[in-house]
């Protein structure tokens, strides 16, 4: 093996290396300036994907399910938004509140189902509360919060929650008889915007 | 460890998942950067999940060990 260098050797001693490739499409194209400007961050910030989780139903394990990923997501410092809409905004009922609404068919509703955290049930195998009563045991003993402590330590770690106006509208749903601490009742144009601008959705 | 370190004890011991990632969120928010916290759990879970919390929040794993039933995690904040 002779220790002679070729000219191309001995020139890129020490500099980067040349990708003939890039090279060339560079000088066919040119560099494609506009595409990297899109992906430049301004003034060096990041800004960290926000989670909207669109709480749709009031049943007790969507609820549990919710609550828990909320908690997780905030914990983890993703900036976490629960849009409140449908059964999802009995929920946020305060527990005292047995009936809500304005005329007869509203307060039906919230007869036939109780509004509020702690009174959620099952879609499936609720056998009047039994089945219920068979999960809050069983969370009890294996440590698993409930969705009340779930709900205070979501509120704890600053997630948001923005009730449906359009749901408080249909369920005659008033602000007193919602829980403290939720935000101002916004549209569906207000979660399409923060999924436009990138948000995770979960729909629950 | 230095003495300047604040160590901070979350004990999560019987708690299920999210608990002990909710409670060791809540005690590390508030602390100046650099400072310790001591996690105890009986979630065989939060193996993992301490690991993927301390990745995701930016936080450091320094130690983990385990005593019969308890796991123990040493963070240091970020």
């Amino acid at each position: 093996m002779t220790a002679i260098a070729t000219p191309a050797e001995s020139t890129l001693a020490g500099q980067p290396r040349f990708d003939a490739l890039a090279e060339a499409i560079a000088d066919v194209e040119g560099i494609p300036e506009a595409f990297t400007d899109a992906f430049a961050v301004p003034n060096g910030e990041v800004k960290p994907r926000e989670l909207v989780i669109i709480c749709y139903s009031g049943d007790l394990e969507k609820t549990w399910a919710s609550l828990i990923l909320a908690t997780t997501a905030a914990a983890s410092g993703v900036p976490t938004k629960m849009f409140l809409t449908f059964w999802g905004l009995q929920t946020f009922v305060k527990d005292d509140v047995r009936i809500t609404g304005q005329n007869w068919m509203q307060k039906m509703l919230s007869v036939m189902q109780r509004p509020g955290i702690s009174h959620r049930k099952l879609s499936k195998m609720n056998f009047l509360g039994m089945g219920p009563w068979m999960m809050g045991t069983l969370a009890k003993k294996y440590g698993v919060a409930s969705p009340r402590e779930l709900l205070e330590a979501a509120q704890a770690l600053g997630v948001e929650f923005m009730p449906c106006q359009m749901t408080m509208d249909m369920f005659g749903l008033t602000r007193d008889d919602m829980i403290e601490g939720l935000g101002e009742p916004v549209g569906a144009a207000t979660v399409v915007e923060l999924l436009q601008n990138g948000a995770a959705p979960l729909f629950i | 460890m230095t003495a300047t370190d604040l160590l901070v004890e979350v004990d999560a011991r019987g708690l299920s998942c999210p608990m002990p990632i909710v409670r060791t969120a809540q005690a590390i928010r508030d602390l100046p950067s650099g400072n310790l916290v001591e996690v105890l759990a009986t979630d065989p879970g939060s193996q993992r999940d301490f690991v993927a919390w301390c990745r995701s929040t930016g936080h450091t794993l320094i130690e983990h060990s385990t005593d019969g039933p308890v796991h123990r995690f040493l963070i240091r904040r970020k």
